[in-house]
């Protein structure tokens, strides 16, 4: 179960393209990836020391945020990080028991409680920390890519998306098939040159990220009126407005 | 990473525990340790299932569900930790039909499985090594010489068991083996660690935090605040730091009380110094050694998702 | 409010066979009930999903005209804020000293048989020893309504220390203002200017519009001192210094006024820049608007002269000196306007350094919102008409907007910032235009609004005629003694702060433990932590708090508070009502306070339970109906003395404020098809509930621009009794209001402020908007303290509500003091250094962190994450009291000692809290001093029967009821 699955090129890849232009570091992703799953297919997602020092508790997606750049030049980027649902994921290949795994029909690696032995092992497999261990059961949980939402047929057809895709208020997180090359994230990450993690370990992260646009400095070639005449130049500039015919 | 003790115990015990089968496997079919001393190669390979088992108990410990532990032993097609627990029990039945054939007396069989149990203690130690070794976000165990070292380790800390073990049989006659296997253990130690740690001192390529994030068009990358202001899993897991003097110092211990010392004792113990005090304080070292450069294997590692955080 | 977008297409459900772990469409709970989130003041339309009665998820509600669907972090952790066990349990009576926690709980007909014994007596002798103060409260139009009856003047809500610059400045200017008045025309604008907006208001439109921008190319500039939220993603960040916004504005004004890039015709037609302004220095008219015998202001018609200014046909003069036929002279706004901000006080060169924005940059920024106003205007083929009865064509705007918010409010120089920002829109001629900032119907209103505040003659047994929080017109209007003392306890509308429009909660405690104006008997507050992060300099306000006369009884005789949670006032309190979650009970979000009305419409809402509450405790509107009716106010009784309401729901059905209009202004009427003004709908909640629990109108597109002068849109507000008159609405950019307060200054005029105050009220009550450094700044050493240090809300925590939210805690469980790293290296300090902050007011020790984004003599924190030990659920080691910290503790609640009176630290003109007019000195703590914040009062203890904390959370709403799973 372990190894991976045969995919052929083309096969279906969910996953999220998450714009990096657009995220203001709200953590609605996470709240609400948070409250859907602690009573989803991964129930619970328990805390611990809940309201006294140390609190802390399994979370699928978490925002960080960072400084690229110097001064006033640089950037402050808001930073959302889940599982990227790589095509070779090594958290599924270094997993003894089968639980870890990589679904053929549309890619999104999952792991079964009823079998995980809560090793950690996938966890130091992952460079992006996307595992997060259920220290209370003893298993290992992750981002199912909501995927007791994504089919559900039980939820009207728009909203069947991932929690943190549809409660995104800057609407920066898109979710759809990138394998599929005419898809519309695809196209969004085509269009913006979404950008995978860590590319040179090689696991082929299925999500992407869209970097921070270049800034112009302007949005117009607007120049400042150097050459209008200025209080200290006319005595009382004023007079121009006087013999100004409006009407209304 | 996080040097959990149960981790550092298990890999160290049943290192040594597969290095001194390994070693008797090997010698016993080669006529070492045969006549009056046959009760000796029994108690090394008590010892040695004795190390073996403790540090596999070990490490249920650190499992979410040990009652599950069966399950791991299904995925060796991909698993290099599946591997390790496939061959770990693989290895059981030629070392426990080495021990009655050493018990008994059937040199035959033990000239059988004696090297089918040196193979399998060979083969769990690989698979051990590989599991740290195929974890890439770990830059510190992708190094060549991890395999290596897992392998030195095992050979040094097992030799100086046996050797010390040997000390106390047939008047040292079996000694000089087993201690000139420790003294190149040990000297084999130190040029691996020492080549080992000077080649990750100077830096090993592998992500950034510009890569990881993305970011390094835009110019340097810092981290401004953590996604929770306290701790978590992998911040526990992989955050572990050591600070670098503490570091070095453990590093000297280990090189030189750890594995040059017991060195030198087997060197002393074979130029006819008393050999058993010696040879018992050279393995009761040299398994502190091997502890201590086991912790550092972890305390020093640098993983991947740190670069995300502070 | 654009449309939300459409989500991309859902995939065909695999065959369960493929994967049997996953259930692939496990319905999400047994039930689903909409309602209004109440996280933040945001007022986002929310799904709640239920199992077994309990929470199972809560969503966006994609049909809500707030939030389309989308939902902050705040809004998604409502689990938690629900399963707190923070939540206060039953009333409860104190039984030890003040702040000791020793209370015993009550039944519910005792507290109420205490409350309304303390009030009677109260109301009986003095209703004004009554002050009720409401925090974040939705329910203003009922709790004002309540006071008025009650015959307090002593009435507000947490307006004064939140945002009253805001309101007061775009009222007084423009007729609306930012946030809940007006938003900018996402969908076409261009450029869009953000002042002071760090992730307070509003919240989650406009992170949708700045997304709709993004989407468009459209350019983002945020000018802000700190480079976080709103601000990463801006186009440009401009790291300004605060407190100095308003020069920044000016500076703006004065380059496209240098240049000449103003929008004439729109001044000439829609402000009045037209009005002749009397110059008559010392006479008792100087300053006035010249006006004929009806009344009407005169403009200067290039054939006619002096004429009515409000003729269609005016050719209107904007500049020059004209002397009308009574032999007075005047100029019009224009001319004074323009004669002022072309002074070289206002130059960029003059402002850059003090701004900390080079010249060039503000001239380059002058030049780019010039160019994209008048050469990229845009055009909506929509034909309207104006209040001249002209017919246009089309509607044709300027796609330059702005929006601000609490970092141009929170200074004492906030309301005069608020309306350079105003006048800068006026001259762009970018009001309510296509691209524009735009109004939220029912905005805009009349300028100011009509009438003045009531509070006059509080008698015993009697109600205030009016609306407390009202408009002041002038000095006539103010609440003052004949001295020209304040009436009113907080000393809002009084000549310290006549605009004072939402009150100043922030020196109720103050002046009421100093007995200035005069002592009170209670104090009665609804959801205001004034013990803690609402109050500035928390230690004095629990020191007055629990301070004793020579009697022995409390200088503040009684407290009543009513809050859910257990938060660091409860203890301050002597009874305490306790409330329930958002989740458990009516609301109203009204059309009479602060509706959620767009520019496509008004609009309002409502809250209904959606769960049961599991402890004794009830709506604060209901106990505050109740309350009324026990009190016989006369509104909350019928002719027999019996209740008139049963409850808040019955109120908001039936309750009418004028004939025919009511707290909802939707479904009116018996059959519920009237909108606006109409008969009480005994069914009205029920429909509200059917339509997703708010009501929204809908403009014709002829209506959606130019409100101001747009026949249609006036009088369909008129006819829906959203308004009283539908005539056209002139913006003010000269303001005859503050000229009659800087009139009466001068001498002229029965209402006179005292003496100590004429200077002040003369030099800040100006007709046109002007900086001036934050008063605080005034009376310190500058040079003592080089440091500004402002707070910022974070997105996930909304002021103090979060730390009892086991999953918004592990967000910000503490907070940092950041400075800039180039600072820092200058004053030898590093990442995570122990650090002390001293102000003149005290000092705090807290942590360092170390960031590039943010202007290199500012440092800033995240606001109320630091908690008093012991207080909302959470163990005494908790990181919010070990590591978090309040920057409140070091600013003063007085400006810096003035000789013989004290003064409020808050903007002269409005009352508004200054908070961000601290400055600080930082110096590293000594080594053995790092580890924990101070000051660090002692652990307030827990009132009796506190729900357990659990070891774990577990939380999941679909395990078995009753199982492991429940919190």
């Amino acid at each position: 179960m372990t190894s991976l699955p045969d995919r052929p090129a083309g096969a279906k890849k969910l996953g999220l393209v998450i714009d990096l232009d657009t995220c203001v570091g709200c953590q609605a992703c996470a709240t609400n990836c948070k409250e859907w799953n602690a009573s989803g297919h991964s129930a619970p997602l328990p805390d611990f020391k809940p309201y006294s020092a140390g609190a802390e508790g399994v979370w699928f997606n978490r925002v960080h945020s960072y400084e690229a750049g110097e001064g006033e030049q640089g950037r402050t980027v808001h930073f959302p990080r889940s599982c990227l649902h790589c095509e070779t994921p090594a958290c599924v290949t270094v997993c003894p028991t089968g639980a870890s795994y990589k679904r053929a029909e549309d890619g999104i690696v999952l792991v079964n409680a009823e079998t995980c032995i809560g090793c950690g092992l996938c966890a130091w497999a992952c460079p992006y920390g996307a595992r997060e261990m259920d220290e209370d059961s003893g298993v290992m949980k992750k981002c199912t890519l909501c995927i007791d939402r994504i089919y559900n047929e039980t939820i009207p057809e728009a909203q069947r998306q991932p929690a943190c895709v549809i409660t995104c208020p800057t609407r920066a997180r898109h979710f759809g098939d990138l394998g599929d090359p005419d898809s519309a994230v695809s196209q969004l990450v085509a269009r913006r040159g979404g950008q995978d993690l860590m590319p040179e370990l090689g696991y082929g992260p299925v999500n992407k990220y869209l970097q921070p646009r270049e800034r112009s400095s302007a949005l117009t070639e607007a120049k400042p009126v150097e050459d209008a005449p200025t209080p200290m130049d006319i005595p009382n500039p004023l007079l121009r407005w006087m013999d100004r015919v409006l009407s209304r | 990473m996080n040097p959990a003790p149960s981790i550092v115990f298990f890999t160290t015990a049943s290192g040594a525990g597969y290095g001194l089968l390994f070693w008797l496997g090997v010698l016993r079919p080669l006529g070492w340790g045969g006549g009056a001393a046959s009760s000796l190669g029994a108690t090394a390979v008590v010892l040695a299932l004795a190390l073996v088992t403790a540090g596999l108990l070990s490490s249920l410990a650190h499992l979410g569900n040990p009652q599950r532990a069966w399950r791991a032993l299904s995925q060796w097609r991909s698993s290099w930790l599946s591997r390790e627990g496939v061959a770990a029990v693989l290895t059981y039945p030629p070392a426990l039909l080495f021990l009655l054939a050493l018990w008994f007396g059937w040199p035959a069989v033990a000239a059988v499985a004696g090297p089918l149990a040196a193979a399998g203690a060979a083969a769990t130690i690989y698979c051990t090594a590989m599991i740290y070794a195929s974890i890439k976000p770990v830059r510190q165990w992708r190094h060549p010489l991890v395999v290596p070292g897992y392998f030195a380790m095992a050979a040094f800390s097992g030799a100086a068991l046996l050797a010390a073990l040997a000390a106390g049989w047939d008047a040292g006659r079996l000694l000089p083996v087993p201690a000139a296997l420790a003294a190149l253990g040990g000297l084999a130690a130190i040029g691996l660690k020492f080549a080992y740690w000077r080649a990750v001192d100077a830096g090993m390529p592998g992500p950034t935090r510009e890569s990881a994030t993305g970011l390094g068009a835009i110019g340097r990358v810092r981290p401004l605040d953590p996604p929770h202001t306290e701790q978590n899993y992998l911040l526990r897991e992989m955050g572990f730091r050591v600070a670098r003097k503490h570091a070095a110092r453990l590093r000297q211990i280990a090189l030189w009380a750890g594995f040059a010392a017991p060195a030198v004792l087997a060197l002393l113990a074979l130029a006819g110094a008393p050999a058993a005090p010696l040879l018992s304080l050279g393995a009761l070292l040299a398994l502190l050694g091997v502890l201590v450069e086991r912790w550092l294997m972890f305390a020093e590692a640098t993983h991947t998702v740190m670069l995300y955080y502070r | 409010m654009p449309e939300a977008p459409t989500p991309s297409h859902a995939f065909a459900t695999p065959t369960p066979n493929d994967d049997p772990q996953v259930q692939y469409s496990p319905p999400v709970g047994d039930a689903v009930k909409t309602t209004t989130c109440y996280m933040c003041a945001c007022r986002c339309g929310i799904k709640v999903h239920l199992k077994d009665g309990r929470v199972r998820y809560i969503e966006g509600n994609p049909d809500h005209p707030v939030n389309r669907g989308v939902l902050c972090g705040k809004g998604s952790a409502g689990i938690m804020t629900q399963y707190s066990p923070a939540r206060l349990q039953a009333p409860l009576l104190r039984v030890g000293e003040r702040g000791s926690g020793e209370f015993k709980e009550i039944s519910w007909a005792e507290a109420l048989d205490t409350a309304t014994g303390w009030l009677r007596r109260v109301r009986e002798t003095d209703p004004k020893r009554l002050a009720f103060f409401t925090g974040r409260d939705q329910s203003q139009s009922l709790t004002g309504f309540w006071a008025a009856q009650f015959g307090t003047p002593n009435f507000a809500a947490h307006g004064g220390f939140c945002s009253v610059n805001m309101a007061a400045g775009g009222l007084y200017s423009i007729g609306g203002s930012f946030w809940e008045f007006g938003e900018p025309d996402w969908d076409r604008t261009r450029l869009f200017l953000m002042f002071g907006v760090a992730e307070d208001h509003d919240s989650n439109p406009v992170k949708l519009g700045l997304s709709k921008l993004k989407e468009r190319g459209a350019k983002f500039v945020s000018v802000n001192p700190v480079r976080t939220g709103y601000s990463a993603i801006a186009d440009e960040w401009v790291g300004i210094r605060p407190g100095t916004d308003g020069l920044l504005v000016l500076a703006l004004v004065h380059e496209l006024l240098r240049a000449d890039r103003v929008d004439l015709d729109f001044l000439a037609r829609y402000t009045n820049a037209t009005w002749l302004i009397v110059r008559d220095p010392g006479g008792a008219d100087d300053g006035l608007a010249a006006r004929d015998e009806a009344g009407k202001p005169l403009a200067w018609d290039r054939e006619r002269g002096a004429v009515d200014a409000a003729l269609p046909d005016l050719s209107p003069v904007l500049a020059g000196e004209f002397t009308l036929p009574d032999g007075r002279r005047v100029r019009p706004v224009f001319h004074l306007m323009a004669e002022r901000y072309l002074g070289a006080e206002y130059a960029p060169e003059a402002v850059a350094e003090r701004c900390g924005v080079p010249a060039e940059r503000i001239r380059r920024l002058a030049a780019e919102i010039a160019a994209v106003a008048f050469e990229q205007p845009v055009v909506v083929e929509q034909p309207w008409t104006d209040t001249y009865g002209r017919g246009h064509e089309r509607m044709v705007g300027r796609p330059v907007s702005f929006h601000a918010m609490r970092g141009i409010s929170a200074h004492s120089n906030g309301f005069h910032t608020c309306r350079a920002l105003h006048l800068l829109q006026m001259l762009l001629g970018a009001v309510d235009t296509p691209g524009s900032w735009r109004y939220k119907s029912p905005f805009p209103r009349p300028i100011p609004p009509a009438p003045g505040p009531a509070g006059k003659g509080a008698k015993p047994n009697t109600p205030l005629a009016g609306n407390i929080l009202s408009f002041p017109h002038g000095p006539d209007d103010l609440l003052v003694d004949e001295a020209g003392g304040p009436l009113r306890i907080d000393k809002a509308f009084s000549w310290e702060a006549p605009l004072g429009l939402h009150g100043m909660m922030h020196t109720v405690i103050g002046n009421a433990g100093a007995g200035d104006p005069y002592p009170i008997d209670t104090l009665f507050m609804f959801m205001a932590n004034m013990a803690w992060n609402s109050a500035m300099n928390p230690g004095e306000t629990t020191r007055v708090l629990t301070e004793k006369r020579a009697d022995g009884e409390y200088v503040i005789p009684h407290v009543i508070y009513s809050d859910a949670y257990f938060s660091e006032t409860v203890p301050y309190a002597d009874l305490i009502l306790p409330d329930t979650t958002y989740l458990e009970r009516w609301d109203c979000i009204s059309i009479l306070d602060r509706p959620i009305g767009s520019p496509h419409g008004a609009g309002d809402a409502i809250r209904q339970p959606v769960i049961k509450p599991d402890r004794d405790v009830r709506p604060f509107q209901d106990v505050l109906i109740e309350l009324g009716a026990r009190l016989g106010l006369p509104a909350f009784v019928r002719e027999d003395g019996s209740p008139r309401y049963k409850d808040y729901p019955d109120y908001i059905t039936n309750h009418e404020r004028m004939p025919g209009v009511g707290p909802l202004a939707g479904f009116r009427g018996a059959d519920g098809s009237k909108k606006g003004a109409g008969e009480p709908n005994p069914d009205q909640l029920k429909r509200y509930v059917e339509n997703g629990c708010f009501w929204r109108d809908h403009l014709p597109p002829e209506q959606g621009f130019f409100k101001y002068a747009n026949k249609d849109y006036l009088e369909q507000s008129k006819a829906m009794g959203l308004m009283g008159k539908s005539e056209q609405i002139v913006l003010q950019i000269w303001s005859e209001p503050l000229q009659k307060f800087r009139l009466a200054a001068e001498g002229h005029g029965a209402v006179q402020p005292p003496d100590r105050l004429r200077e002040r009220v003369r030099t800040y009550c100006d007709p046109l908007p002007f900086w001036y450094a934050p008063l605080e700044h005034g009376g310190q050493d500058l040079a003592h303290f080089p440091i500004s240090a402002v707070t910022q809300r974070p997105m996930a925590h909304y002021h103090s509500w979060g730390s009892m939210n086991a999953w918004l805690r592990q967000i910000h469980g503490s907070n940092r003091l950041y400075m800039a790293r180039s600072k820092a290296r200058e004053m030898g300090l590093g990442e995570d250094d122990w650090v002390w902050v001293e102000s003149r007011a005290g000092r705090l020790k807290c942590q360092l962190r170390l960031m590039e984004g943010v202007n290199p003599d500012t440092v800033w924190t995240w606001n109320a994450i630091g908690k008093r030990a012991g207080t909302w659920g959470l163990t005494e080691d908790s990181p919010e009291s070990t590591k978090g910290f309040l920057l409140n503790h070091v600013i003063s609640e007085w400006l810096p000692a003035q000789e013989g009176f004290r003064q409020a630290n808050s903007d002269p003109v409005t009352g508004q809290a200054a908070w961000y007019d601290l400055r600080v000195r930082i110096e590293r703590a000594l080594p053995e001093e790092a580890g924990l914040t101070d000051p660090h009062p002692a652990a307030l203890r827990a009132p009796p029967h506190m729900p357990e904390r659990p070891a774990v959370l577990r939380y999941n709403a679909n395990a078995r009821a009753g199982g492991e799973a429940r919190p």
